[in-house]
Protein backbone atom coordinates (compact mmCIF):
# COMPACT_ATOMS: atom_id res chain seq x y z
CA UNK A 1 0.00 0.00 0.00
CA UNK A 2 1.27 3.22 -0.81
CA UNK A 3 0.32 6.75 0.33
CA UNK A 4 -0.61 10.02 -2.12
CA UNK A 5 -0.64 13.38 -0.86
CA UNK A 6 -4.05 14.69 -2.53
CA UNK A 7 -3.87 18.45 -2.67
CA UNK A 8 -7.34 20.28 -1.53
CA UNK A 9 -6.88 23.22 -1.13
CA UNK A 10 -10.79 23.87 -0.33
CA UNK A 11 -12.43 26.20 2.30
CA UNK A 12 -14.35 23.61 4.35
CA UNK A 13 -17.24 24.95 4.67
CA UNK A 14 -17.44 25.59 1.03
CA UNK A 15 -20.82 23.22 0.94
CA UNK A 16 -22.66 25.54 3.35
CA UNK A 17 -21.19 28.64 1.26
CA UNK A 18 -23.04 26.77 -1.90
CA UNK A 19 -25.65 26.33 -0.23
CA UNK A 20 -26.03 29.51 1.22
CA UNK A 21 -25.69 30.54 -2.63
CA UNK A 22 -28.48 28.72 -3.68
CA UNK A 23 -31.14 30.38 -0.80
CA UNK A 24 -29.78 33.77 -1.57
CA UNK A 25 -30.80 32.99 -5.44
CA UNK A 26 -34.65 32.19 -4.78
CA UNK A 27 -34.73 35.03 -2.26
CA UNK A 28 -33.04 37.19 -4.62
CA UNK A 29 -35.37 35.74 -7.60
CA UNK A 30 -38.65 36.76 -5.49
CA UNK A 31 -37.42 40.11 -4.69
CA UNK A 32 -37.14 39.49 -0.68
CA UNK A 33 -33.74 41.06 1.34
CA UNK A 34 -32.56 38.95 3.79
CA UNK A 35 -31.35 39.57 7.64
CA UNK A 36 -29.33 37.32 9.34
CA UNK A 37 -30.73 38.29 12.71
CA UNK A 38 -28.01 37.39 15.41
CA UNK A 39 -27.22 38.04 19.32
CA UNK A 40 -26.10 36.41 22.22
CA UNK A 41 -29.12 35.06 24.38
CA UNK A 42 -31.12 37.35 25.81
CA UNK A 43 -30.19 40.21 23.94
CA UNK A 44 -33.48 41.29 22.84
CA UNK A 45 -34.04 39.91 19.24
CA UNK A 46 -37.56 39.00 19.67
CA UNK A 47 -38.18 42.18 21.01
CA UNK A 48 -36.92 44.09 18.99
CA UNK A 49 -38.78 42.45 16.25
CA UNK A 50 -42.08 42.84 17.98
CA UNK A 51 -41.08 46.54 18.10
CA UNK A 52 -41.17 47.07 14.49
CA UNK A 53 -42.31 44.53 12.02
CA UNK A 54 -46.10 44.94 11.91
CA UNK A 55 -45.38 48.80 11.70
CA UNK A 56 -42.98 48.81 8.49
CA UNK A 57 -44.03 51.26 6.04
CA UNK A 58 -44.66 49.76 2.84
CA UNK A 59 -41.85 46.62 3.91
CA UNK A 60 -43.76 43.24 4.24
CA UNK A 61 -42.21 41.46 6.78
CA UNK A 62 -41.48 37.59 7.31
CA UNK A 63 -39.58 36.00 10.07
CA UNK A 64 -37.92 32.71 10.16
CA UNK A 65 -37.49 31.97 13.40
CA UNK A 66 -34.48 30.07 14.46
CA UNK A 67 -34.16 27.93 18.59
CA UNK A 68 -33.15 24.94 19.69
CA UNK A 69 -36.12 24.11 20.95
CA UNK A 70 -39.71 25.53 21.53
CA UNK A 71 -41.89 28.31 19.35
CA UNK A 72 -41.96 30.97 22.29
CA UNK A 73 -40.63 33.58 20.13
CA UNK A 74 -42.63 32.31 17.10
CA UNK A 75 -45.73 32.28 18.97
CA UNK A 76 -44.85 36.22 20.00
CA UNK A 77 -43.94 37.36 16.36
CA UNK A 78 -47.10 35.33 15.29
CA UNK A 79 -49.85 37.00 17.27
CA UNK A 80 -48.41 40.79 15.39
CA UNK A 81 -50.07 39.14 12.69
CA UNK A 82 -47.09 38.77 10.32
CA UNK A 83 -46.06 35.50 8.57
CA UNK A 84 -43.80 33.50 11.12
CA UNK A 85 -41.93 30.30 10.37
CA UNK A 86 -40.39 28.17 13.25
CA UNK A 87 -36.69 26.00 12.38
CA UNK A 88 -35.92 23.99 15.27
CA UNK A 89 -32.55 22.73 15.19
CA UNK A 90 -33.30 19.94 17.66
CA UNK A 91 -33.88 16.90 15.67
CA UNK A 92 -30.67 16.49 14.26
CA UNK A 93 -27.78 16.30 17.70
CA UNK A 94 -29.35 17.51 20.94
CA UNK A 95 -29.89 21.02 18.98
CA UNK A 96 -27.20 22.76 16.89
CA UNK A 97 -26.00 25.99 18.52
CA UNK A 98 -26.63 28.10 14.67
CA UNK A 99 -28.64 27.90 11.82
CA UNK A 100 -26.69 26.95 8.70
CA UNK A 101 -27.69 27.00 5.23
CA UNK A 102 -28.80 23.51 4.76
CA UNK A 103 -31.28 23.96 7.41
CA UNK A 104 -32.68 27.61 5.86
CA UNK A 105 -32.81 25.46 2.74
CA UNK A 106 -34.93 23.01 4.26
CA UNK A 107 -37.08 25.92 5.41
CA UNK A 108 -37.48 28.04 1.82
CA UNK A 109 -40.56 26.00 0.56
CA UNK A 110 -42.58 27.11 3.55
CA UNK A 111 -41.42 30.59 3.18
CA UNK A 112 -44.72 32.74 1.71
CA UNK A 113 -41.78 34.70 -0.60
CA UNK A 114 -44.02 36.17 -3.01
CA UNK A 115 -45.84 37.64 0.30
CA UNK A 116 -42.97 39.60 1.60
CA UNK A 117 -40.53 41.97 1.22
CA UNK A 118 -38.05 41.51 3.62
CA UNK A 119 -37.54 38.21 5.46
CA UNK A 120 -35.61 38.52 8.85
CA UNK A 121 -33.85 35.22 9.98
CA UNK A 122 -33.25 35.29 13.73
CA UNK A 123 -30.67 33.11 14.56
CA UNK A 124 -29.65 30.94 17.29
CA UNK A 125 -29.03 32.93 20.52
CA UNK A 126 -24.98 32.40 20.36
CA UNK A 127 -22.15 35.06 19.98
CA UNK A 128 -19.86 32.94 18.65
CA UNK A 129 -21.18 29.98 15.60
CA UNK A 130 -23.59 32.14 13.85
CA UNK A 131 -21.21 34.75 12.61
CA UNK A 132 -19.26 31.48 10.92
CA UNK A 133 -22.13 29.62 8.74
CA UNK A 134 -23.41 31.92 5.92
CA UNK A 135 -27.29 31.17 5.52
CA UNK A 136 -27.90 33.14 2.01
CA UNK A 137 -28.66 36.49 3.96
CA UNK A 138 -28.17 40.11 2.06
CA UNK A 139 -27.10 40.98 5.28
CA UNK A 140 -26.34 40.61 8.96
CA UNK A 141 -27.39 42.97 12.14
CA UNK A 142 -26.61 42.00 15.83
CA UNK A 143 -28.07 42.56 19.11
CA UNK A 144 -25.70 43.79 21.95
CA UNK A 145 -26.86 44.51 25.25
CA UNK A 146 -25.74 47.08 27.71
CA UNK A 147 -26.03 44.32 30.17
CA UNK A 148 -23.13 42.29 28.28
CA UNK A 149 -20.01 44.17 29.41
CA UNK A 150 -18.13 46.38 27.22
CA UNK A 151 -15.73 44.32 26.12
CA UNK A 152 -17.32 41.88 24.25
CA UNK A 153 -16.30 42.92 21.21
CA UNK A 154 -13.19 42.10 21.41
CA UNK A 155 -14.09 38.56 22.80
CA UNK A 156 -16.30 37.86 20.20
CA UNK A 157 -14.80 39.52 17.47
CA UNK A 158 -15.95 37.52 14.35
CA UNK A 159 -19.43 38.44 14.83
CA UNK A 160 -19.10 41.82 15.94
CA UNK A 161 -16.85 42.10 12.41
CA UNK A 162 -19.47 39.74 10.22
CA UNK A 163 -22.65 42.69 11.15
CA UNK A 164 -23.20 45.51 8.50
CA UNK A 165 -25.02 46.88 11.72
CA UNK A 166 -24.93 47.12 15.78
CA UNK A 167 -27.50 47.69 17.69
CA UNK A 168 -27.11 48.13 21.23
CA UNK A 169 -30.03 47.69 23.42
CA UNK A 170 -31.69 48.23 27.03
CA UNK A 171 -29.75 51.81 27.01
CA UNK A 172 -33.47 52.10 29.62
CA UNK A 173 -31.27 49.85 32.52
CA UNK A 174 -27.75 52.81 31.77
CA UNK A 175 -29.01 54.74 35.62
CA UNK A 176 -28.67 51.54 37.25
CA UNK A 177 -25.64 49.72 35.91
CA UNK A 178 -22.09 50.31 35.90
CA UNK A 179 -21.83 50.14 32.23
CA UNK A 180 -19.76 52.74 29.91
CA UNK A 181 -21.43 52.95 26.57
CA UNK A 182 -18.39 55.32 25.23
CA UNK A 183 -15.92 52.03 26.14
CA UNK A 184 -18.19 49.57 23.86
CA UNK A 185 -18.49 51.92 21.17
CA UNK A 186 -14.64 52.40 20.68
CA UNK A 187 -13.92 48.48 21.64
CA UNK A 188 -16.67 48.56 18.76
CA UNK A 189 -14.55 50.67 16.36
CA UNK A 190 -11.62 48.44 16.90
CA UNK A 191 -12.79 45.44 16.11
CA UNK A 192 -15.16 46.86 13.09
CA UNK A 193 -14.00 50.45 11.99
CA UNK A 194 -17.05 52.76 11.26
CA UNK A 195 -19.17 50.04 11.71
CA UNK A 196 -22.88 51.84 11.99
CA UNK A 197 -24.20 51.53 15.54
CA UNK A 198 -28.27 52.63 17.21
CA UNK A 199 -28.28 52.86 20.74
CA UNK A 200 -32.28 51.99 21.55
CA UNK A 201 -33.98 50.36 24.50
CA UNK A 202 -36.73 47.60 23.30
CA UNK A 203 -38.64 48.37 26.65
CA UNK A 204 -39.33 52.30 26.61
CA UNK A 205 -38.80 52.49 22.49
CA UNK A 206 -36.23 54.93 22.63
CA UNK A 207 -33.94 54.52 19.00
CA UNK A 208 -37.06 52.43 17.86
CA UNK A 209 -37.39 54.78 15.08
CA UNK A 210 -34.30 54.84 14.44
CA UNK A 211 -34.16 50.90 13.39
CA UNK A 212 -37.45 51.30 11.71
CA UNK A 213 -35.82 53.44 9.22
CA UNK A 214 -32.61 51.33 8.85
CA UNK A 215 -35.20 48.32 7.76
CA UNK A 216 -36.98 50.92 5.43
CA UNK A 217 -33.98 51.73 3.90
CA UNK A 218 -32.58 47.84 3.48
CA UNK A 219 -35.76 46.77 2.28
CA UNK A 220 -35.55 49.64 -0.58
CA UNK A 221 -31.65 48.89 -1.29
CA UNK A 222 -31.42 48.25 -4.49
CA UNK A 223 -29.60 44.71 -5.98
CA UNK A 224 -27.49 42.75 -3.90
CA UNK A 225 -25.61 44.15 -1.09
CA UNK A 226 -21.87 43.12 0.31
CA UNK A 227 -22.20 40.64 3.57
CA UNK A 228 -18.88 39.91 4.88
CA UNK B 1 -20.05 23.46 19.48
CA UNK B 2 -19.91 24.71 16.27
CA UNK B 3 -16.86 22.44 16.00
CA UNK B 4 -19.01 19.62 15.75
CA UNK B 5 -20.61 21.36 12.46
CA UNK B 6 -17.01 22.66 11.46
CA UNK B 7 -15.16 18.57 11.42
CA UNK B 8 -18.44 17.34 9.66
CA UNK B 9 -17.46 20.08 7.09
CA UNK B 10 -14.12 18.62 6.84
CA UNK B 11 -14.86 15.18 6.97
CA UNK B 12 -16.94 15.86 3.90
CA UNK B 13 -14.70 17.79 2.12
CA UNK B 14 -11.87 15.12 2.67
CA UNK B 15 -14.24 12.42 1.25
CA UNK B 16 -15.46 14.64 -1.54
CA UNK B 17 -11.37 14.33 -2.70
CA UNK B 18 -10.41 11.26 -1.48
CA UNK B 19 -11.85 9.30 -4.72
CA UNK B 20 -13.16 6.42 -2.45
CA UNK B 21 -9.54 5.82 -1.05
CA UNK B 22 -9.00 5.14 2.03
CA UNK B 23 -8.03 8.57 3.94
CA UNK B 24 -4.93 8.77 6.60
CA UNK B 25 -4.29 12.12 7.01
CA UNK B 26 -6.21 15.17 6.97
CA UNK B 27 -4.39 18.97 6.97
CA UNK B 28 -5.69 22.09 8.21
CA UNK B 29 -4.84 25.86 7.46
CA UNK B 30 -6.93 27.34 10.47
CA UNK B 31 -6.66 31.03 10.17
CA UNK B 32 -6.22 32.96 14.23
CA UNK B 33 -9.37 35.29 13.15
CA UNK B 34 -11.44 32.19 13.01
CA UNK B 35 -13.17 30.86 16.26
CA UNK B 36 -12.00 27.54 15.73
CA UNK B 37 -10.38 25.49 18.79
CA UNK B 38 -8.43 22.61 17.24
CA UNK B 39 -8.71 20.28 20.27
CA UNK B 40 -12.39 20.77 20.21
CA UNK B 41 -12.68 19.75 15.83
CA UNK B 42 -9.95 17.10 16.65
CA UNK B 43 -12.03 15.05 19.11
CA UNK B 44 -15.14 15.62 17.02
CA UNK B 45 -13.61 14.91 14.22
CA UNK B 46 -12.89 11.09 15.48
CA UNK B 47 -16.33 10.76 16.21
CA UNK B 48 -17.91 12.31 12.81
CA UNK B 49 -15.21 10.33 10.36
CA UNK B 50 -16.53 6.79 11.54
CA UNK B 51 -18.35 4.76 8.66
CA UNK B 52 -16.77 6.88 6.20
CA UNK B 53 -13.17 6.32 4.59
CA UNK B 54 -11.84 8.89 7.01
CA UNK B 55 -12.41 6.39 9.81
CA UNK B 56 -8.96 6.33 11.67
CA UNK B 57 -7.40 9.46 9.58
CA UNK B 58 -4.83 11.64 11.38
CA UNK B 59 -5.96 15.22 11.87
CA UNK B 60 -2.88 17.80 11.86
CA UNK B 61 -3.39 21.71 11.06
CA UNK B 62 -0.99 24.55 10.45
CA UNK B 63 -2.53 27.70 12.63
CA UNK B 64 -2.18 31.10 10.51
CA UNK B 65 -0.87 34.26 11.96
CA UNK B 66 -3.49 37.20 11.20
CA UNK B 67 -2.27 39.87 9.09
CA UNK B 68 -4.26 42.91 8.03
CA UNK B 69 -3.60 44.91 4.98
CA UNK B 70 -4.65 48.75 4.92
CA UNK B 71 -5.94 49.29 1.03
CA UNK B 72 -5.20 53.16 0.95
CA UNK B 73 -1.83 53.31 2.68
CA UNK B 74 -0.44 49.99 1.95
CA UNK B 75 0.27 49.38 5.60
CA UNK B 76 0.98 45.88 6.69
CA UNK B 77 0.69 44.19 9.99
CA UNK B 78 0.09 41.45 12.42
CA UNK B 79 -2.30 41.32 15.26
CA UNK B 80 -2.12 39.84 18.03
CA UNK B 81 -5.40 41.64 19.76
CA UNK B 82 -8.76 42.43 17.55
CA UNK B 83 -8.11 46.20 16.76
CA UNK B 84 -8.78 46.34 12.69
CA UNK B 85 -7.54 50.29 12.21
CA UNK B 86 -5.08 51.08 10.66
CA UNK B 87 -1.90 51.95 12.82
CA UNK B 88 -0.56 54.78 10.36
CA UNK B 89 -3.34 56.48 9.01
CA UNK B 90 -5.99 55.38 11.44
CA UNK B 91 -8.52 54.39 8.39
CA UNK B 92 -10.98 51.52 8.61
CA UNK B 93 -10.43 50.58 4.52
CA UNK B 94 -8.98 46.94 5.48
CA UNK B 95 -8.31 43.80 4.96
CA UNK B 96 -7.37 40.88 6.48
CA UNK B 97 -4.41 39.27 4.42
CA UNK B 98 -4.08 36.66 6.39
CA UNK B 99 -5.93 34.61 9.27
CA UNK B 100 -9.40 33.76 7.69
CA UNK B 101 -8.91 30.53 6.93
CA UNK B 102 -10.05 27.43 7.57
CA UNK B 103 -9.13 25.29 4.32
CA UNK B 104 -8.50 21.36 3.68
CA UNK B 105 -4.92 21.58 2.54
CA UNK B 106 -4.22 18.62 1.18
CA UNK B 107 -5.11 15.07 2.56
CA UNK B 108 -3.19 11.67 2.25
CA UNK B 109 -4.84 8.61 1.12
CA UNK B 110 -3.79 4.97 0.92
CA UNK B 111 -3.62 3.77 -2.60
CA UNK B 112 -2.81 0.45 -4.19
CA UNK B 113 -0.62 2.39 -6.87
CA UNK B 114 2.81 3.95 -6.79
CA UNK B 115 3.10 7.95 -7.24
CA UNK B 116 3.18 7.42 -11.19
CA UNK B 117 -0.47 7.22 -10.49
CA UNK B 118 -0.55 10.43 -8.26
CA UNK B 119 -1.78 12.34 -10.88
CA UNK B 120 -4.63 10.51 -11.62
CA UNK B 121 -5.42 10.74 -8.10
CA UNK B 122 -5.28 14.30 -8.44
CA UNK B 123 -7.55 14.67 -11.28
CA UNK B 124 -10.17 12.66 -9.20
CA UNK B 125 -10.81 15.65 -7.08
CA UNK B 126 -12.92 18.25 -7.88
CA UNK B 127 -12.50 21.32 -8.12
Amino acid sequence: MHRTKVKVVEEALDANNTIAQANRSDFDRAGVKVINFMSAPGAGKTTLLERVVADLPGVRVGVLEGDVQGSMDADRLASLHIPVIQLNTDPSFGGECHLDANMVRSAVPSLPLDDIDLLIIENVGNLVCPAEFKVGEDTRVMVTSVTEGEEKPLKYPLMFRACELVIINKIDLLPHIDFDVERLLYNIDQVHPDVETILVSARTGEGIDTWREWLVRLAAREGAVAAG
Amino acid sequence: MHELSLSSAVVNTAVKHAGGHRVELVSLRIGRLRQVVPETLEFYFDFVARDTVCDGARLEYEIIDARLRCKPCATEWGIEIPAFRCPTCGGSDVEVASGNEFEVESIEIESAVDDSEKEEAECIAPK
